[in-house]
């Protein structure tokens, strides 16, 4: 027969004192964990959100990145001529050159200043990227000296609100308004106009192409075509897989992170098991008495056990409240591919409340096995004489 | 009984305890001396002493726009520059994008940059044979030993931004008080076949003929070429380093506030340890009171107890953490962690916190016990 629960709950209550110092110590283990969850879905979701599955991003041969990629403006008058392709609203082909370089900006709070992606557009970019709102300002102009700026780079980097200017290329970019790219990558950069950038930057072509495709057929069939055709002899991708590609950026967050957590969580389980121990020790007595009334020892070891996962879990619950306000936080971190700050809301998704959960019981499961197995061989006659 | 005795007795009479305690607060204390070498090996470490002398300029706008190669002479008349070198960053592909296979590559003119850094030391015979082919590239210790490549050896590189495939022959190893795990090759290979690299430059890096000069030269640089449509940002070898470290986001906010969580955990740990064995022993502070022991007496027992403890799992924590950090150092993976260890300033503050968390947690129930009056304690049933 099982011991009933609420009999491992009035004892955690009794030693309110000790088990709040527990459970503190394993929620503060959790907590860095679910950090760590919360950077890298941020970081995932703004990558793996960005990108139509009918688009297909050109870029020269052996280049992983639009940074490091060119190409001339007769190849990129070539893809306008691909089959396949489909219409925009003037009834041109939905191709899209487009220009990336990387700024230097220095942050809003001081911790130095980073690259920042600016990207030269022409019109049709913005159709083929309906998710880009403008929210505060106007577009800019094309043939002007002006830029728009998403909403996050505009809050975490200096001197980026509308009417300040800013300095790249041969002259100063007026700011003249702030967009909105629902989460995607494109919520980490600058965009103005093509043209005005490349006399800037003395760039006789683009960097990059991004062709949308009638449907999936087609983008398939562009993705293969694009580095056979003589004319062209440009890497294919589809636009999804080129931003998910950049996922691998939080590598490094990653693996420190692993580390940092699977080192708290041995000196969590040891602290749990510490507190398990005395619980037993304490209860020498009780458990006997237990054991004399007719619970057999399965039913000894299961309690304890029990006990020692709400004691964890209580922990877990605790960590999940702690790092609710840091839901919807923008942080930024560096693109390994393109060599710039990728800004990115840290999320609380229901996996990782999950997962923080089941890693706090695993705590409290490694911590409590012991004890728990102790007070199930206790001697009876010897307990109740103590 | 003497006192020491009494206290190793004491803190050792519930022999499970002790361990699980100690173990608990090594493996925190563990984590903070690696998170205090972390922050040691990037902010405080100021690297090779001909480190600080060294000065890198780079385009103001960003690292990815090129200046031009005609700064070089521009900058080696600036009046404390001592030798200037051409650097730039080939990012190609060795074997595949595994990241095991990943090393930095420059494209350098050799001459000059062995006048850079002068504190390398390379054989004379390899140092003339690196110069005069035209094809051949000077490795660093650090990156020969990592790939085991030797000297003759052929390395091929997959080009990536700048395009074409460079084909290598390995002639020198380079030496020198720091960890060199790039490789360098010779500008005039890529001369031919790409047109702009005989005219553009990436980073010029400088040395400067005493500390003194190094703020004075890196202004007279950037006031130089303000003006010009490519102006330039100049700074210390560390400085540049800190800038890739600044890139990847608040890295002195993450560090802190682990080592803070860390921190209140082992207080945690050790403040509930010491409360469960204190509170047992109520009536032996009666008893103590008894035979002649004062409040403070007590109290003093009570608190060594605690410290010795955690000082335990100081000691055991920071030895962990030394042989960690070793680790990663031998590891061929340990980027630029290769030169970290835990050196006694290190030791000294995580020893510091591991007692000051001793302290702190036996403090306030001893202090209650000490106060309690005697009767009620020898009555007290534990």
């Amino acid at each position: 027969m099982a011991i009933p629960l609420i009999y491992n709950i009035r004892n955690l209550r009794v030693r309110a004192g000790a088990t709040v110092m527990t459970a503190l110590g394993v929620a503060l283990t959790v907590a860095i964990a679910i950090f760590i969850m919360m950077l890298l879905s941020g970081l995932d979701s703004a990558f793996h959100n960005t990108g139509n599955p009918l688009n297909v991003m050109a870029l020269r041969k052996g280049s992983d990145s639009e940074l490091t990629s060119f190409m001339s403006n007769d190849t990129f008058l070539a893809l306008k001529t691909l089959p396949g392709l489909a219409k925009g609203k003037d009834g041109q082909p939905l191709v899209s050159g487009e220009m990336v370089v990387a700024v230097v900006l220095p942050r809003n709070n001081g911790t130095g200043e980073t690259n920042v992606v600016v990207r030269g557009i022409s019109s049709v970019a913005r159709e083929m990227r309906p998710e880009i709102k403008v929210v505060e300002g106007r577009w800019f102009n094309e043939g002007q000296h002006e830029i728009v700026v998403s909403r996050s780079v505009s809050r975490r980097f200096a001197k980026t609100n509308i009417g300040d200017s800013v300095s790249f290329g041969k002259s100063p970019w007026t700011v003249v308004g702030i967009f909105d790219a629902s989460g995607t990558a494109y919520d980490s950069e600058i965009w103005g106009d093509i043209n005005q950038m490349k006399t800037d930057f003395d760039r006789p072509g683009y960097s990059s192409a991004v062709l949308r495709a009638t449907d999936d057929v087609a983008a398939d069939a562009l993705t293969k075509r694009l580095p056979d055709d003589q004319r062209i002899k440009l890497d294919g991708t589809l636009e999804t897989e080129y931003y998910a590609k950049q996922t691998r950026s939080g590598m490094f967050i990653q693996f420190i992170g692993t580390i940092v957590a699977i080192i708290m969580a041995v000196g969590s389980s040891f602290a749990a098991m510490n507190t398990m121990y005395a619980a037993v020790a304490y209860r020498g007595r009780e458990i006997a008495t237990l054991r004399v009334m007719g619970f057999n020892r399965p039913s000894i070891l299961l309690s304890f056990v029990f006990e020692s996962l709400l004691l964890s879990l209580l922990g877990g619950a605790v960590a999940v409240v702690l790092m609710l306000p840091f839901n919807g936080l923008t942080t930024g971190t560096n693109n390994m591919m393109t060599f710039s700050e990728v800004v990115f809301h840290m999320r609380m998704t229901p996996v990782i409340v999950a997962t923080a959960l089941l890693f706090s019981a695993f705590m409290g499961l490694i911590g409590g096995l012991a004890p728990a197995w102790h007070a199930s061989r206790q001697n009876i006659l010897n307990a109740l004489r103590d | 009984m003497t006192l020491t005795r009494f206290v190793t007795k004491n803190a050792f009479r519930n022999k499970r305890r002790t361990i699980l305690t100690v173990i608990s607060i090594s493996v925190s204390l563990l984590l903070l001396t690696l998170m205090m070498t972390v922050w040691r090996a990037f902010y405080i470490d100021k690297g090779a002493p001909e480190s600080v002398l060294r000065l890198i300029t780079r385009h103001k706008v960003s690292l990815t726009n090129m200046m031009p190669l005609a700064y070089e002479s521009k900058i080696r008349a600036v009046p404390g520059v001592v030798a200037v070198a051409s650097m730039n960053w080939f990012g190609g592909k060795y074997k595949d994008e595994k990241p095991e296979n990943f090393f930095a590559q420059f494209y350098v003119e050799p001459e000059n940059i062995v006048q850079v850094y002068s504190d390398w030391q390379i054989p004379p015979d390899q140092k003339e044979a690196w110069f005069k082919d035209r094809a051949g590239c000077a490795v660093g210790r650090q990156l020969a030993d990592r790939m085991h490549f030797k000297v003759g050896d052929k390395i091929r590189l997959i080009g990536s931004y700048i395009g074409g495939n460079v084909d290598l022959t390995v002639r020198a190893i380079i030496d020198g008080p720091e960890v060199n795990d790039a490789l360098w090759f010779n500008r005039k290979y890529l001369d031919e076949s790409v047109n702009w690299v005989g005219s553009k430059s990436g980073m010029f890096s400088m040395r400067v003929d005493s500390q003194e000069n190094v703020p004075t030269v890196s202004r007279a640089i950037d006031e130089m070429f303000r003006n010009s449509p490519d102006p330039t940002k100049t700074e210390t070898e560390k400085g540049f380093q800190l800038g890739f470290i600044a890139m990847m986001g608040n890295v002195k906010a993450f560090i802190l506030g682990i080592s803070g969580a860390v921190v209140f955990a082992i207080l945690l740990v050790s403040g509930n340890t010491m409360a469960m064995s204190i509170r047992e022993r109520i009536r032996e502070v009666a008893v103590l009171k008894t035979v002649g022991f004062t409040r403070n007496g007590v109290l003093t027992l009570f608190v060594i107890e605690a410290v010795v403890v955690s000082l335990i799992g100081g000691v055991l924590g920071v030895l962990l953490g030394k042989f960690m950090i070793y680790g990663i150092a031998q590891n061929p993976m340990g980027g630029m962690f290769r030169t970290a260890q835990v050196d006694w300033k290190v030791a000294l503050v995580a020893l510091a916190v591991a007692a000051l968390v001793g302290f702190m947690s036996a403090f306030l129930p001893s202090y209650r016990a000490a106060k309690l009056n005697i009767a009620d304690g020898l009555r007290h049933l534990g």
